[in-house]
C-alpha cells in the first residue's frame, strides 16, 4: 500500500517536472521574449540588460532549474499584457474560479451520481430512457450553447438572473474574495453554475450507468441474488460499491476537467476568474500568463488525482495488501 | 431434367453484411436510422455547399449590405429580397453561411480525428503488442495526458502553435493548426483502447499460430491483430467525432478557432451571441441547431453503435 | 400430509425469444429430488442443465421464462411466482453454487461481512449471533483458523478455498435444496475431490438435497446417487446412478458413455457409436498416399535440456528489485521420432509454458532445445525457418485459435503459403482438399470460424497444422474445450495422424485418462519440476513419485461405466 502511494507521489512529481517543461519551454522558445516585452523602441543595452536580468545568456538546464525555483515561490513573470506580476493578477482571480468550479462540481458528482444509479437499475423504465435520452442531447450541447441558452431564457427572456459577472462580493482574510455572502453573488453564480455542471454531469451518469450495468452482470451478483439477498442489499451495497472503483477515477478527471472548462463558462458569463484571463492570454500570446496558468492548473489537477488515488486504497482491498506474484 | 448446379461461391461481402446481425440491429433501430439520415443529410449538404447554397458568403460582390438583418422567410425594408434564414449584420445569407460553415466544422472535425486514430492506433498497437520500456513510455505520456482534459490540451497547443506562427499568416493556418491541437488532444482515447485490445488479442491462440510459423510483428500487428481490434475503434471514433466538432466549435466560438476570414459553425454561433440582446435571434439559433444537429446525430450513432458492437450488453 | 420429495420437476420447457423465432432451451424436462439424495444432471453443452437449474432459482438470463410446466418444492408450486416470493425462497430453502469460485464472491467484501449479511437476511439472529454462526459454518466446510478467516478478503483465498466459502454461504440459512452447477469444473483434480467429499458430507450430516450440473461423467459416476441426462433441452434418461451407467438404455447415454476415457484401461480406438448424425469421416488413409517419407533420426527427434523459464512477478526499476517467479525449472526430457510424449500437471505446472518454449514462441532463460539434433534456440534464420516447416501446433481453445476475421481457407493456407512449402498456384486446391480429408468438405473454405462447432474448428486447427506436411506435432491441452463426444473423435483423429503419418506428438494435459489413451511416455509436472518420467503403462500401474500417486488417486473413478464396445488394448 505504501509503495503504491510513494510510487503515485512520484509520478505527480514528474508530471510536475513534464508541465514545468512545457511552461518553461513556451516561455522560452515561443516568440522571443525580449521582444515581446520591449517593443519596437529599444536599445542594444536594453536588451542586453534584460537578457541577464531574465537568465537568457545561462545554458538551458540552468535556465530550467532557475525557472522551477521561482514557480515554486509564486514568481511567473510579468505579464506581456498588463505588466503586471502574473502571480498578482492569477492570486487575484483565483477565488472566483474555484468558488465555481467547487459549486459545479458539487451539483455534477451529487446528480451525477444518482441519476446514474437510477438509470441502471431502473434500465427499461420509461423514467430511466427518458433521462437517457436526454442526457444524449446533454452529452452533444457545447457548454457555450447551454449557457447563451441559459442566459436567453433567464436573464433576456425572464429577466429573473443577471447575464455577467460575479455580483458583489465580500473580502475575506486579505486576499479572498467571496460571492457566497451577498444576494447579488449567489443570483449571480446559478446560472454559471449549472452551466459548467450540467455536461459534467451528464457525463458521470453515463459512466456511472454503464459502470454498473457492468457489474450487474458479474458472477458474484448473480450469487447474490441466488442467496435471497434483497434487490436493495444487492444494488446499493454490493454493486453500487464495485461500480465506485473504476468511477472515483474518472470522477477525479471530471472535477480536474471543471476547471478546464470554466474557461468557457467564464467567457460567456463573463465571470471573472482565471479561465477568461487565459483565453485573453492565449489570443494575445501572452506567454508568461499562460505558462503560470499551466503550472496552477497542474499542481491542482495532479492534488485531485493523489486524492483519488488514497481514496482507492480505502474502497479495494485488493490494493491495501502488497502481495509478490499475483498475474 | 437437367441437373442444377449447386451454389458453392462465397457470399460476397455485401452479402454477408446484408444478412448480418448487426444489420439486422441497424434496420430495427428506428434511433439508428434517424440519427443516421441526418448525419449524411448534413454531410451530404456541406459537401455540395457550393451547389446548394444561394450565395456564396465569402464573394464580396453577391453581398449587398443592404441586406443587413433581414428577418427569415420575410422580404428586406429595402432590397425586397427575402432569405430562408434571414441575414446577418453584413447582409450575408445565414443558410449559405451554415453551409459553408458546416464545411469547416465537418473537415476540421474527421481530420482530427483521421489524425488522432492513426496515431492512436500505431501507438497502442506497438505499446500492447512489445510491451517493455516503450509500453512504459506511450503509456505514461498518455496517462499524463489524460490527466488534463483534452480542450485544455487543444488550447494550449493551439495558443503555442499560434505563437510559432508569424502573425501574416496566423489567420491561413489556423484551421490545420486546429485539427493539430484537436488531434493531439484526442489521441490518447485511441492508444488505449488499441492497446487493450491488442493485449486481449495478443494472449489468443491464432497470434501464436502465426508466431509458430515466424510471421513478424508487423505482419502479425496489422494482419492479425488490427483487424480485431476496429470494432471498439469504430464506436471511439464516431463518439470522438461529435467531441471533436464539439471542440473545435468552442475554440472558435472562443476566438482561438477558426478565423472569421473561414467562419466555422463555432464562428458563426460566436458572431451570432453579439445579436441575442438585440432582438436578431436568428444570426444565432440557426448555426447554433445545426451544430447541435450534427453533434446529436453522430452522437446518437456512436451510442447506437456501442451497443451493437458490444456483444455483452444483449 | 407432507410429501417425500423436496423437488418435484414436471413436463417443465423453458423458451428464450430469438431473432430467429423461439428457441426452446429445455423441453418437457421431468425430474424429482428426495432428501439425502445427490442427483446428477448431465450433458453435453446446450443440453440445457444449466437452465434449468436457473428456472428452478428464478434466475433465467435475459428474456427467457417457463413456457410450460411446473416446479414444486415440498409440495407447493414455486414455477410461476412473483419475484417477491421466489426472492423469499432463493437461499433459505434453495440455494445455488456457481462454477467459477473467483467470480462468485464480491472482492470488496470480506468473507465474514458476506456471510452476516446473508444471514441475518434470512434467519432471526443479532450481528453477534451471524458472526458466530459465520464461523461455524466455515468450521464446518473446512477452513481452518475460521477466526481470522472472517475478517479477510475473497483475494487472499485460493480457488479451494473460495469454493468452500461459495459453500458456505450457500448453507447460511440450512436449506433443503442446493443447486451446483458445475462446482467443481474450474478447481484442479486435487481439489475437486475435496469439494466433491465435503458435498457428500453435508448431503449424509443433514439429508439435503443436492442437484449437480456436470459435464464430467467421472464425477457423476463417483459423487451421484441418481442422474438424468440430457441432449439438446429433452431428458433421454435417468434412473439411479449405477443403473444407467452400468446399463445405458438410451443409444444418446450408450455413445456417451462410450466417449469417456477411462483411466483404468487402454483402448485402440474411441469406439464411435453415434448418435444425432454428428460423425465424420478422416481419409487418413489417403492423406498418407503423398505424405513424404523422411528418414528416422538415429537419436531422439526432439530434446529439452534443462529448460528454465522465469516470469516477472514484481517489477521494478533496478533490476536487482525484481522478483521472478520461476514457472520451469530444470526440465530435460527426449521425445523419439514417432511416439507420443505425454506432459501431465496441475494448473500452473508449466507445462504449457514448456510446450510453447519447445515450439519457439516463448525465448528460454536457460536450457537448450535441440530439434533432428540440430540446436535451435538462438539458431540462423535458416535453421529456424526448416524447423517451422516441420513442426506444427494444436492449441486448446478452438474459439481463440482461428482469427475469426480471416476466411477459413486465409487460416489454412497462412503457414503453407508464408513458409513456401507449397506453390502459391496449388494452395488452394491444397487448402480444398486437406479441408474435404478431415472431413469438413470443400466448401468449408469459403466461410468464417464463427459459422463452426468446437469440434469443426479443432479440424480446421488440424488441417492448417496439416498443410505443412510436419514431422511434429504439439497438442497443448487440443481437446480440454470439448464435449466428451467430440474430444473421442479428435482424439481418434490424432491417432490415426500417428499411426498412418508416423507423426512425432507433444501431448499436453491436464486429464490422466485422457493421457493414458493417448501417450506412449509421461512425464509429470509439478510446479515447475519433472517430478517422474516413465512408459504410460508403468506410470498408471505403479506410480513411483508420492505426487503422481496422490494424482492417480484422486482421479474420480469410473468402474461403474458400462465397458460395451471398448476393445481392451
Amino acid at each position: 500500500m505504501l509503495s503504491f502511494i510513494i510510487r503515485r507521489i512520484g509520478q505527480s512529481v514528474l508530471v510536475l517536472l513534464i508541465t514545468g517543461l512545457i511552461a518553461f519551454s513556451m516561455f522560452r522558445f515561443v516568440g522571443d521574449p525580449i521582444d515581446n516585452m520591449l517593443g519596437q523602441e529599444r536599445t542594444l543595452e536594453d536588451v542586453e540588460r534584460l537578457r541577464a536580468q531574465l537568465g537568457l545568456d545561462q545554458p538551458f538546464p540552468v535556465q530550467y532549474f532557475k525557472f522551477l525555483e521561482n514557480a515554486a515561490q509564486g514568481n511567473f513573470g510579468v505579464s506581456y499584457r498588463q505588466g503586471r506580476p502574473v502571480a498578482e493578477i492569477l492570486l487575484e482571480r483565483a477565488p472566483a474560479t474555484l468558488e465555481l468550479a467547487i459549486v459545479s462540481g458539487l451539483l455534477a458528482v451529487a446528480f451525477g451520481i444518482a441519476l446514474g444509479v437510477f438509470t441502471a437499475i431502473r434500465r427499461n423504465g420509461v423514467a430511466a430512457n427518458v433521462i437517457m435520452a436526454t442526457s444524449l442531447i446533454g452529452v452533444s450541447l457545447p457548454t457555450f450553447l447551454i449557457g447563451i441558452l441559459l442566459i436567453y431564457l433567464f436573464s433576456v427572456e425572464l429577466g429573473w438572473l443577471p447575464s455577467f459577472g460575479r455580483g458583489d462580493t465580500v473580502a475575506l482574510g486579505g486576499w479572498w474574495t467571496t460571492g457566497f455572502l451577498t444576494e447579488s453573488g449567489l443570483k449571480a453564480l446559478v446560472l454559471p453554475a449549472i452551466t459548467l455542471g450540467l455536461y459534467q454531469m451528464t457525463l458521470i451518469m453515463r459512466l456511472v450507468r454503464s459502470e454498473m450495468l457492468e457489474v450487474l452482470r458479474q458472477d458474484y451478483i448473480r450469487f447474490a441474488r441466488a442467496r435471497g439477498l434483497k434487490e436493495r442489499t444487492v444494488n446499493f451495497r454490493h454493486a453500487l460499491k464495485n461500480t465506485m472503483v473504476p468511477v472515483v477515477t474518472v470522477i477525479g478527471l471530471q472535477l480536474g476537467a471543471i476547471i478546464a472548462f470554466a474557461i468557457i463558462t467564464e467567457t460567456v458569463f463573463q465571470w471573472p476568474g482565471v479561465g477568461l484571463l487565459f483565453i485573453n492570454a492565449i489570443q494575445f500570446v501572452d506567454i508568461p500568463v499562460m505558462a503560470a496558468y499551466l503550472m496552477l492548473i497542474s499542481v491542482m489537477f495532479v492534488g485531485i488525482n493523489l486524492i483519488v488515488d488514497i481514496l482507492y486504497v480505502f474502497i479495494d482491498p485488493r490494493l491495501r495488501v502488497d502481495r509478490a506474484g499475483g498475474h | 431434367m437437367t441437373e442444377t448446379p449447386i451454389e458453392t461461391r462465397a457470399p460476397g461481402r455485401w452479402a454477408r453484411f446484408r444478412d448480418s446481425d448487426f444489420f439486422y440491429a441497424f434496420k430495427r433501430s428506428p434511433v439508428a436510422l434517424v440519427s443516421f439520415a441526418v448525419v449524411m443529410l448534413l454531410v451530404l449538404s456541406s459537401v455540395f455547399a457550393p451547389l446548394i447554397a444561394p450565395t456564396n458568403p465569402f464573394d464580396p460582390a453577391s453581398l449587398n449590405l443592404m441586406n443587413g438583418f433581414t428577418p427569415p422567410m420575410e422580404p428586406n425594408a429595402f432590397t425586397q429580397e427575402s432569405f430562408l434564414m434571414g441575414t446577418d449584420d453584413q447582409g450575408r445569407d445565414v443558410f449559405s453561411t451554415i453551409l459553408y460553415g458546416m464545411r469547416i466544422s465537418l473537415f476540421v472535425g474527421l481530420s482530427a480525428v483521421l489524425f488522432a486514430m492513426v496515431l492512436g492506433i500505431v501507438l497502442g498497437l506497438i505499446s500492447g503488442y512489445f510491451g517493455g520500456w516503450t509500453e512504459t513510455i506511450i503509456m505514461r505520456i498518455a496517462d499524463v495526458q489524460l490527466t488534463f482534459p483534452s480542450i485544455l490540451v487543444a488550447m494550449l497547443i493551439f495558443g503555442i502553435a499560434k505563437g510559432f506562427t508569424p502573425v501574416e499568416y496566423r489567420d491561413q493556418m489556423a484551421i490545420w493548426v486546429l485539427i493539430l491541437a484537436i488531434g493531439l488532444s484526442d489521441w490518447v482515447q485511441f492508444a488505449r483502447v488499441v492497446r487493450g485490445a491488442t493485449l486481449v488479442e495478443k494472449s489468443k491462440d491464432y497470434v501464436a499460430a502465426a508466431q509458430l510459423i515466424g510471421r513478424s510483428p508487423w505482419a502479425i500487428m496489422i494482419r492479425h491483430i488490427l483487424p480485431n481490434a476496429l470494432s471498439p475503434v469504430l464506436v471511439i471514433a464516431t463518439i470522438s467525432l461529435a467531441l471533436a466538432i464539439i471542440a473545435e466549435a468552442t475554440l472558435s466560438f472562443l476566438g482561438v478557432g477558426a478565423p472569421p476570414t473561414q467562419p466555422s459553425l463555432g464562428t458563426l454561433i460566436r458572431i451570432g451571441q453579439g445579436f441575442l440582446f438585440s432582438g436578431e435571434w436568428w444570426i444565432l439559433f440557426f448555426p447554433a441547431c445545426t451544430l447541435l444537429a450534427l453533434a446529436l446525430g453522430v452522437n446518437l450513432l456512436g451510442d447506437w453503435l456501442r451497443d451493437a458492437l458490444n456483444p455483452r450488453l444483449k | 400430509m407432507m410429501t417425500d420429495t423436496l423437488l418435484d420437476i414436471e413436463d417443465l420447457s423453458v423458451t428464450f425469444p430469438t431473432r430467429r423465432g423461439p428457441f426452446i432451451a429445455v423441453r418437457d424436462a421431468t425430474l424429482n429430488l428426495s432428501p439425502g439424495e445427490i442427483h446428477g444432471l448431465v450433458g453435453e453443452s446446450g443440453a440445457g442443465k444449466s437452465t434449468i437449474g436457473a428456472a428452478i432459482m428464478g434466475l433465467l438470463e435475459g428474456a427467457g421464462h417457463i413456457s410450460g410446466g411446473t416446479v414444486h418444492f415440498r409440495g407447493d408450486a414455486i414455477s410461476g411466482r412473483d419475484r417477491a416470493a421466489m426472492r423469499a425462497l432463493r437461499g433459505k430453502k434453495i440455494s445455488m453454487i456457481f462454477q467459477d469460485p473467483l467470480t462468485s464472491l464480491n472482492p470488496l467484501f470480506t468473507v465474514g461481512a458476506q456471510l452476516v449479511e446473508t444471514i441475518t437476511e434470512h434467519l432471526d439472529l443479532t450481528e453477534a449471533q451471524a458472526r458466530d454462526r459465520a464461523r461455524d459454518l466455515l468450521d464446518r466446510v473446512g477452513i481452518p483458523d475460521p477466526d481470522t478467516r472472517l475478517d479477510q478478503y475473497p483475494h487472499q483465498f485460493s480457488g479451494g478455498m473460495r469454493q468452500r466459502v461459495v459453500i458456505a454461504l450457500a448453507l447460511c440459512s440450512e436449506p433443503d435444496v442446493i443447486i451446483a452447477d458445475e462446482p467443481t469444473t474450474a478447481l484442479d483434480v486435487s481439489i475437486q475431490k475435496q469439494i466433491l467429499d465435503l458435498i457428500r458430507s453435508l448431503v449424509d450430516e443433514r439429508q439435503v438435497g443436492v442437484i449437480l450440473i456436470t459435464h464430467d461423467m467421472g464425477v457423476i459416476a463417483e459423487t451421484t446417487d441418481s442422474v438424468t441426462v440430457m441432449y439438446m433441452g429433452e431428458v433421454v434418461e435417468h434412473g439411479a446412478t449405477a443403473q444407467v451407467l452400468g446399463h445405458p438404455e438410451h443409444e444418446y447415454t450408450r455413445s456417451l458413455i462410450a466417449a469417456v476415457p477411462r483411466p483404468d484401461r487402454k483402448v485402440e480406438r474411441f469406439p464411435q457409436i453415434s448418435y444425432g448424425g454428428r460423425e465424420t469421416r478422416f481419409a487418413v488413409e489417403e492423406l498418407a498416399k503423398d505424405w513424404p517419407e523422411t528418414p528416422a533420426p538415429d537419436g531422439p527427434l526432439v530434446e529439452a535440456r534443462g529448460l528454465e523459464k522465469r516470469f516477472l512477478a514484481k517489477g521494478a526499476i533496478l533490476p536487482g528489485m525484481r522478483q521472478y517467479f520461476t514457472a520451469v525449472d530444470d526440465v530435460s526430457f527426449d521425445i523419439r521420432p514417432g511416439e507420443v510424449f505425454g506432459l501431465v500437471g496441475e494448473s500452473g505446472s508449466g507445462k504449457s509454458t514448456i510446450a510453447r518454449m519447445i515450439a519457439g514462441l516463448y525465448p528460454l532463460d536457460g536450457g537448450e532445445v535441440l530439434f533432428d539434433g540440430q540446436r535451435v534456440s538462438g539458431a540462423d534464420t535458416a535453421t529456424l525457418t526448416s524447423f517451422r516447416r516441420q513442426i506444427q501446433m494444436i492449441f486448446q481453445d478452438p474459439f481463440s485459435s482461428l482469427n475469426p476475421r480471416h476466411r477459413v481457407d486465409r487460416i489454412v493456407a497462412e503457414p503453407a503459403l508464408h513458409l513456401g512449402v507449397i506453390p502459391e498456384a496449388e494452395v488452394a486446391d491444397r487448402v480444398r482438399d486437406l479441408l474435404e480429408k478431415v472431413g469438413l468438405g470443400a466448401d468449408a473454405a469459403v466461410k468464417y470460424p464463427h459459422e463452426f462447432s468446437g469440434g469443426q474448428r479443432q479440424r480446421i486447427s488440424i488441417a492448417r497444422a496439416l498443410a505443412t506436411q510436419p514431422r511434429f506435432l504439439i497438442c497443448d491441452e487440443p481437446t480440454s474445450a470439448l464435449d466428451v463426444s467430440i474430444q473421442a473423435q479428435i482424439l481418434n483423429m490424432l491417432k490415426d495422424l500417428q499411426e498412418h503419418l508416423g507423426l512425432t506428438m507433444l501431448f499436453i494435459s491436464h486429464d490422466l485418462p485422457v493421457v493414458r489413451q493417448m501417450c506412449d511416455r509421461v512425464g509429470v509436472l509439478k510446479d515447475g519440476r519433472l517430478v517422474e518420467l516413465q512408459d504410460t503403462e508403468t506410470l498408471f500401474a505403479a506410480p513411483e513419485d508420492p505426487y503422481t500417486q496422490e494424482l492417480l488417486r484422486l482421479m474420480p473413478k469410473t468402474d461403474l461405466l458400462s465397458t460395451e464396445g471398448l476393445a481392451e488394448l
